[in-house]
């Protein structure tokens, strides 16, 4: 579960900041672990052109939003709405247990609610 | 002092290999326990020759079975030091805390007035005053902590004139803090409030007696003292229950029910609706005589030895904050910590991998978890077949999870 992928997303993200005026952001957080995750972008023609977050929480929730948001760059939105759990985990590598699925979707459901709602 | 790898031998599970081949240190005893052979054989029996409806049949069957039931009754009572018709079977504690927080108030609080509860108390002892709360505006004051992790020294100031109920934690499922309730029900009776103790952590532990700690109401659960899930305590005092009424309704608690009326069964009868978990109170009573004959005092010097251990082996991390007190007399087998580099489901996850069973979470204590600044804690707690060479486990697992974020 904690490959050298994972340990280094989550102990350096490449992409963990605010965006100053995002053109959406929204936020997810799972009150069970007190993981948070909240979601900007920067959008030109329908296209992401910059991903990154803030948040705090396990090396899983944390690591799997960097990947995530790092993946989409360059993306259409509707194509980012089309990503989804599998996706994550492709990303992540290794096997989740199951018990740690919430934390490895918690970046995906904000970065949803971001594109959806943001 | 018993031998707890002659206890290990009555635990089919403890034998059982987990998919890395190793046998699992189980230490997650204050979310629930195994089970010895003599309770799950009890239940066996039970189906095999004594299973009917209890309380229902003129058949010998059904009187067997009636017989079984009430003298796990009989065995719960002397347990915690009550009368038989004192015992009201529920599902758990948390069951236990539901009925006798809304019996209660159904029969003694009006809008306005104030239950005075800790920080530390497990959910079981928050939601139903929230809902009672919602639904007749009662009011609920809290009992700080003190720095220690014990309750605060003059909690008693917290008594206000609406006060009418003090409803607390026996030991803590986070801090394991064993709270004096002896000195907090003494000093609510004399304010003129009811007393309730939340068992759940404590009656597996430590030799618990409702008389001697003076309360009207106490509850607990059978699976966390090595019964089957589904089957717990509620205790209350024979007067009061007199006065209170019925939770649930249904079978069994009636003495007759008409178009527009019924007249309610005896206490305890009164409030256990429907057909009851008569394998749950068998198991239970099966459980009761094991931990009996293990004998309680010496349960609670092998929970202290091993926390002693746990806390030694903590303190040598520079990075871990134990929560709650660092004295084994004065807490149940029971140690939180946090860890300044390693979120807590990362420090689970990793000793998963080694086949160590710690919880991690806010263990049913967001408010507690409020209180002290965090959202979540590691948890680690004992029983009866636990060993010093799973604390080795543990340590060695830490020690990975050290390795594996680089703390080290």
């Amino acid at each position: 579960m904690y490959s050298e992928a994972v340990l280094r997303y989550y102990e350096l993200p490449p992409n963990k900041s605010k965006i100053p005026g995002a053109d959406k952001h929204a936020h997810a957080d799972n009150p069970l672990c007190g993981d948070e995750i909240a979601v900007y972008l920067k959008i030109k023609g329908g296209k992401i052109v910059k991903a990154s977050f803030e948040g705090q929480g396990c090396a899983i929730s944390q690591a799997a939003a960097s990947m995530l948001l790092e993946s989409i760059e360059g993306k259409k939105l509707e194509d980012v709405l089309k990503t989804g759990e599998k996706d994550v985990l492709k990303l992540l590598g290794g096997a989740i247990t199951p018990a740690r699925l919430k934390c490895a979707f918690l970046g995906l459901e904000a970065l949803k609610k971001t594109v959806a709602e943001g | 002092m018993f031998d707890s790898q002659k206890v290990r031998a009555d635990f089919p599970f403890l034998k059982k290999k987990t998919s890395k081949g190793k046998t699992l240190a189980y230490l997650d005893n204050a979310a629930t326990t195994q089970k010895p052979s003599q309770v799950l054989n009890a239940i066996q029996e039970y189906y095999e020759e004594k299973n009917a409806n209890p309380h229902r049949g003129i058949y010998e069957l059904s009187e067997k079975s009636t017989e079984e039931y009430e003298s796990a009754r009989a065995a719960a009572a002397g347990f915690i030091g009550a009368e038989s018709g004192e015992i009201i079977f529920v599902k758990n504690a948390t069951e236990g805390m539901n009925l006798i927080a809304n019996s209660l108030a159904s029969a003694f609080l009006k809008p306005g007035d104030r239950v005075l509860i800790s920080v530390m108390e497990h959910h079981a002892n928050i939601v139903p005053w929230l809902l009672l709360k919602q639904r007749m505006g009662i009011e609920i004051d809290y009992i700080e902590l003190a720095r220690n992790g014990t309750l605060e020294e003059n909690w008693e100031k917290r008594i206000t004139p609406k006060t009418k109920i003090v409803s607390v934690t026996h030991a803590s499922n986070v801090l394991g803090t064993i709270n004096d309730v002896r000195d907090i029900c003494a000093t609510a009776k004399e304010k003129g409030c009811y007393t309730i103790i939340d068992g759940a952590q404590a009656v597996p532990h430590l030799q618990a007696d409702v008389g001697k700690i003076g309360c009207d109401f106490y509850a607990f659960s059978g699976h966390k003292m090595l019964a089957p899930m589904g089957i717990g305590v509620a205790y209350g005092r024979g007067e009061l229950l007199k006065k209170m009424p019925p939770f649930l309704g249904g079978g069994d608690m009636i003495r007759r029910v008409e178009r527009q009326g019924a007249e309610w069964n005896d206490v305890p009868w009164k409030f256990e609706a429907g057909t009851p978990n008569v394998e749950g109170a068998v198991g239970l009573k099966a459980a009761i005589e094991y931990l009996q004959k293990l004998g309680l005092d010496s349960i609670k010097k092998h929970e202290e030895k091993l926390t002693r251990t746990t806390l030694d082996a903590l303190n040598e991390c520079e990075h871990v904050r134990i929560l709650g007190p660092v004295n084994e007399k004065g807490k149940v087998g029971v140690v939180a910590f946090t860890h300044d580099k390693i979120h807590p489901h990362d420090l689970a996850s990793v000793m998963n991998e080694h086949s160590v069973a710690m919880r991690s979470g806010h263990h049913c204590a967001m408010p507690l978890h409020q209180t002290l600044g965090m959202a979540a804690s590691s948890r680690v707690s004992f029983y009866v077949y636990n060993t010093a060479e799973e604390i080795e486990r543990f340590e060695e697992a830490l020690e990975d999870a050290e390795r594996i974020f680089r703390v080290k």
